[in-house]
């Protein structure tokens, strides 16, 4: 387990990187630019059928999904295959996506992930289509929640650069690779409970920095 | 010794895809029905979105785009995104399964018990909805395993508290409990079966089921 003090650290390093960010003092940050022209490209998938942005996403993410998938076990065919049916799929529901409530990425992951999901459960009788995004769910998401998850979206990506190797590591295998939280701990050489306390503190210190007091 | 399974374990690993089929239900159908479930899994979902713009990139065949292109000409438009008009006292990933609203499913009466079991094809579990009438409850009880039960309507009583409408509450062995509806009830409840499952999937599955 974590203790106090670190925690505290945590929430305060948070804070100053929450207000630097707050004060557009932070200089590498290039990533905001990066997701409007995200957001605008897939804006003119979704109203103009414009096959330029939509080579842009493309290019971008295409590799990353496909490394994502090879991750996860799928073979080389199988990730190429896949990786079509995603970007198909973000052609065809490009007017559902909403960047009130998600990031260009965090709304393409979810769209590989049901992919992938849906291959493994040929039989289900939910269709991928139907849970394109959970984020949808719900028909009219309150002003409140919509402007938590802008927010947060903008803060976690900056935040996850701060966390020390070895929890952005951890965290990658969690999201990217299909093991147990015992094999993991045997590749890497560590205790079992230092892997499940080392991703609890790395989830603890992302909210905190998103200044959130739940840990 | 167990470890405890959180909510917030569920919703990272539902974010992550790794849930099998019966508890991707239950978390689907909460966040259908809960603002709360929907803001904590929001976090998780960002940080795979978050995650998948930091990873080493791989890079894709030569022709992919090509064939990409080839493959838009063929597509069909994306259907209308109304509502499929489902009875909307059913939340919409229970839908599948209750295609003509609760009052037409089969229930079968098990003592103060009303339940129908949901196909829901993934081994190793047990998915039902179950029904209490107002002021009736179960005998108090302990679990072989472990039992997630989501409250869809009504509520109900058990010693942590009052469930209400998008309450998930997670039981196991170690928890003894009476519930009680103190309104007409209706749950999504799902149980491990008494077999241990294998694989990548142990790290969760595991303390979910007991030989």
């Amino acid at each position: 387990m974590y203790s106090a003090s670190e925690l505290v650290l945590a929430t305060r390093r948070g804070r100053r990187l929450t207000s630097r960010m707050a004060e557009g003092r932070a200089e590498q940050r290039i990533e905001p630019d990066a997701e409007q022209e995200r957001v605008r490209d897939l804006e003119l998938v979704a109203k103009c059928r414009d096959r330029a942005a939509f080579h842009r996403l493309f290019t971008f993410y295409g590799p990353r999904v496909k490394a994502y998938l090879r991750r996860l076990g799928a073979d080389e065919d199988l990730a190429e295959d896949l990786v079509q049916e995603v970007f198909i799929s973000v052609w065809r529901f490009a007017d559902r996506f909403d960047a009130r409530k998600a990031t260009v990425g965090t709304w393409i992951f979810t769209i590989a992930r049901n992919k992938r999901i849906d291959l493994l459960r040929r039989d289900q009788a939910a269709g991928s289509e139907e849970e394109l995004s959970e984020l949808e769910t719900d028909p009219a998401p309150s002003g409140a929640e919509v402007a938590e998850l802008s927010r947060m979206s903008d803060v976690l990506r900056n935040a996850i650069a701060t966390l020390p190797d070895e929890q952005k590591k951890l965290l990658s295998i969690f999201y990217f690779e299909e093991k147990s939280h015992s094999t993991i701990a045997e590749e890497l050489g560590l205790p079992l409970g230092t892997v499940k306390s080392r991703l609890r503190l790395a989830l603890a210190k992302l909210r905190a920095m998103l200044g959130e007091d739940r840990a | 010794m167990k470890e405890k399974i959180t909510h917030d374990d569920l919703l990272m690993a539902y974010a992550a895809g790794h849930l099998p089929a019966a508890l991707a239900l239950v978390v689907r159908t909460q966040l259908a029905l809960s603002a709360e479930a929907r803001r904590r899994y929001a976090f998780f979902a960002a940080l795979g979105g978050a995650l998948l713009e930091t990873i080493e990139p791989e890079a894709l065949r030569a022709d992919a785009w090509e064939r990409l292109e080839r493959a838009l000409a063929r597509v069909e438009p994306a259907p209308p995104t109304t509502d499929k008009g489902g009875d909307p006292r059913v939340p919409p990933p229970l839908r599948p399964y209750v295609p003509h609203g609760f009052e037409q499913l089969p229930w079968r009466k098990y003592g103060p018990l009303y339940e129908v079991a949901l196909p829901v094809g993934d081994g190793g579990f047990r998915t039902r909805l179950i029904r209490l009438r107002a002021g009736t409850g179960v005998p108090r009880h302990t679990h072989a395993g472990y039992e997630l039960t989501l409250v869809i309507e009504g509520s109900f009583r058990d010693a942590s508290g009052v469930h209400r409408r998008g309450d998930l509450v997670i039981a196991d062995a170690e928890v003894e409990h009476a519930p009680m509806a103190e309104e007409d009830c209706l749950c999504l409840w799902v149980a491990d079966a008494p077999l241990r499952l294998t694989g990548p999937l142990g790290w969760l599955l595991n303390p979910l089921v007991r030989i």
